[in-house]
């Protein structure tokens, strides 16, 4: 496998999301972020930094989760409905280094859109401290500008990864609509896998609690790379919790690309 | 025709179309009330069920049922000559602070606006402690929940006892203040008296960190000295009536006998009540001090030792 190739194919894919106006959506975020800031500050009783911290954070994810899904989808078949799959392949490209370079292309539009965004974040947190200055900071659990505030981020990233990862697996082998519900509904049962390892205080089966914890490990598990709430509260996270969740999604992300890999280099496109 | 203009055409076809609805939405408003949104409904008010479906957005829709209970509180409250209900209150609380358990102010501002008396609030105590004692039982080591929780025991249920209990177990958690604890060996001695109250608010006043806390503070110590004047006014009008051997039937009366100085005015500047027929003396309606708080009554323990407090 050639990383050139891969870079090649990955640099596509990002400027390819370029073209199609992905990015627009740094506009409505930055947009809704100052609006709401503008708003909130008459309505939250004090509460309008942590608002406005709830609020960026989680358009970050859910912007994020949209061209996760909707961009990871159509990565594989939408070459194979335009047929534009043929001539790919006719060149000297593995179909490995078709699927990591298509997932890395992603992975770097999100990471851009991701950077960005928390760019204007900051940008907006710290004007809204500089307006609200010392009347509202006595209520603040932590600084207005908190580098903490980056784990989330991080978080947020490495959980979108995993639904990348996802979407193409499910983009080498079904229709975009099936493969946006599956990716969709994997994302949901992400953050409901608790209940699956903690099946015996529901049923009393034996067999069903196995299977039951079976799919806790088997299914990706999104709930514990949340830690918007934690970061806001200025709860600590530790290092070592990061470090673990990264290299969960790290193997998980990998194990979803081999398989995507394994299914797509086996289709025949004759 | 040029693009340009066609362009402008274009632009100024929209521009009209708009003003149309717009104008169309505006005579049906005026023409129909029923067009109105019901903002007194709660669709989903399982907290629980809330949480679940809100998958890892829960923090954000917290902030979004704090400001819906902001607006029902606030929009009750400005509510002018007609019954106040506060009945959303609780589940949009309930619902903020389940999805979002670290929502300090949630809580805590939460629980005053519960247990506020109507009209000013709810006039659920027992709401106001359920709240705060979720609060507890997801942060133990937060003594601010203690301390507002053995507050609504005295203040609004005057249950001294209790309250000492909860003043007792916040003082003694790491990092709580040192006179917390010393709040609960006064509700055991002197629960009902009104030098205590002032000492506990002033304490609040100078403590708390929010504005608006300090604020209610400020306003409840000018609620005692009101108390505190009325029980002059009241003496005064009691020798006059002893005198003039009739009851006082206005400031006036008393104003031109010289017992008083002009009308005499509530901290806030307002001039107070008084009723000719009972001899009743209040703060009127339009006061900011409107209502004055029922005064804890003198604690068991001490007897008649307390002074008396006008009812």
């Amino acid at each position: 496998m050639t990383t050139g190739v891969v870079r090649t194919i990955a640099v596509s894919v990002f400027r390819e999301s370029v073209r199609d106006k992905v990015l627009y959506n740094l506009v409505f975020f930055a947009v809704l972020l100052i609006a709401v800031s503008y708003l909130l500050s008459q309505l939250t009783a004090g509460q309008d930094m942590k608002v406005i911290k709830d609020l960026g954070l989680a358009a970050m994810s859910l912007f994020g989760l949209f061209i996760a899904v909707f961009i990871g989808i159509g990565l594989v078949s939408k070459e194979v409905e335009k047929r534009s799959i043929y001539s790919l392949l006719a060149k000297p490209i593995r179909r490995q280094e078709f699927v990591i370079g298509k997932y890395l292309g992603l992975l770097l539009t999100l990471f851009v859109n991701l950077a960005i965004m928390a760019i204007a974040y900051y940008a907006v947190l710290g004007a809204v401290a500089w307006v609200d200055g010392a009347w509202f900071r006595p209520h603040w659990e932590a600084p207005a500008v908190d580098p903490a505030l980056l784990k989330a981020i991080a978080m947020i990233f490495l959980q979108l990864a995993i639904v990348v990862a996802i979407a193409l697996f499910f983009s080498t082998f079904s229709s975009p609509m099936l493969a946006a519900a599956l990716t969709f509904g994997l994302y949901v049962v992400g953050h409901f896998n608790a209940d699956l390892k903690n099946f015996e205080t529901v049923v009393d089966s034996k067999p069903v609690v196995y299977i039951a914890r079976a799919l806790y490990y088997l299914l990706p598990n999104l709930a514990p790379l949340d830690v918007k709430s934690e970061v806001v509260h200025a709860v600590p996270v530790p290092a070592t919790y990061l470090l673990l969740n990264t290299a969960y999604a790290v193997v998980y992300i990998s194990v979803v690309v081999f398989a995507a890999i394994f299914i797509f280099a086996r289709r025949d496109f004759k | 025709m040029t693009r340009r203009r066609q362009t402008g055409i274009f632009l100024t076809a929209l521009a009209a179309m708009l003003a149309v609805a717009v104008a169309l939405q505006v005579v049906r408003d005026r023409a129909f009330a029923f067009s109105k949104v019901d903002r007194r409904l709660l669709y989903v008010s399982n907290a629980e069920v809330v949480r679940r479906a809100a998958l890892s957005y829960d923090a954000l829709l917290a902030d979004v049922y704090w400001i819906r209970a902001l607006q029902h509180y606030g929009g009750e409250r400005q509510k002018a000559g007609r019954e106040r209900h506060y009945d959303l209150l609780y589940p949009l609380l309930d619902l903020a602070t389940t999805l979002d358990p670290r929502f300090t102010v949630g809580y805590r501002f939460g629980a005053i606006f519960l247990a506020e008396p109507q009209p000013g609030g709810a006039g659920r105590p027992d709401q106001a402690i359920a709240l705060l004692e979720k609060g507890v039982a997801f942060n133990p080591n937060k003594w601010d929940y203690y301390h507002d929780v053995g507050f609504i025991y005295y203040w609004n249920l005057h249950n001294y006892e209790k309250a000492a209990d909860w003043f007792a177990r916040g003082g003694s958690l790491p990092g709580a203040p040192f006179w917390l604890k010393s709040y609960a060996a006064v509700m055991l001695t002197r629960g009902g008296d009104r030098q205590a109250s002032r000492a506990m608010w002033t304490q609040i006043g100078q403590n708390e960190e929010s504005d608006w806390l300090r604020q209610t503070a400020q306003m409840r110590l000018a609620q005692l000295d009101a108390l505190d004047q009325i029980d002059v006014l009241k003496r005064i009008m009691n020798e006059f009536a002893a005198r003039a051997g009739q009851r006082v039937q206005s400031w006036q009366q008393l104003a031109r006998a010289g017992a008083v100085r002009g009308i005499p005015v509530d901290p806030s500047g307002v001039p107070y009540t008084l009723d000719p027929n009972t001899g009743a003396i209040g703060v009127a309606t339009n006061s900011d001090l409107w209502p004055l708080p029922t005064e804890p009554a003198a604690a068991p323990e001490l007897g008649g030792a307390a002074p008396p407090v006008p009812r």
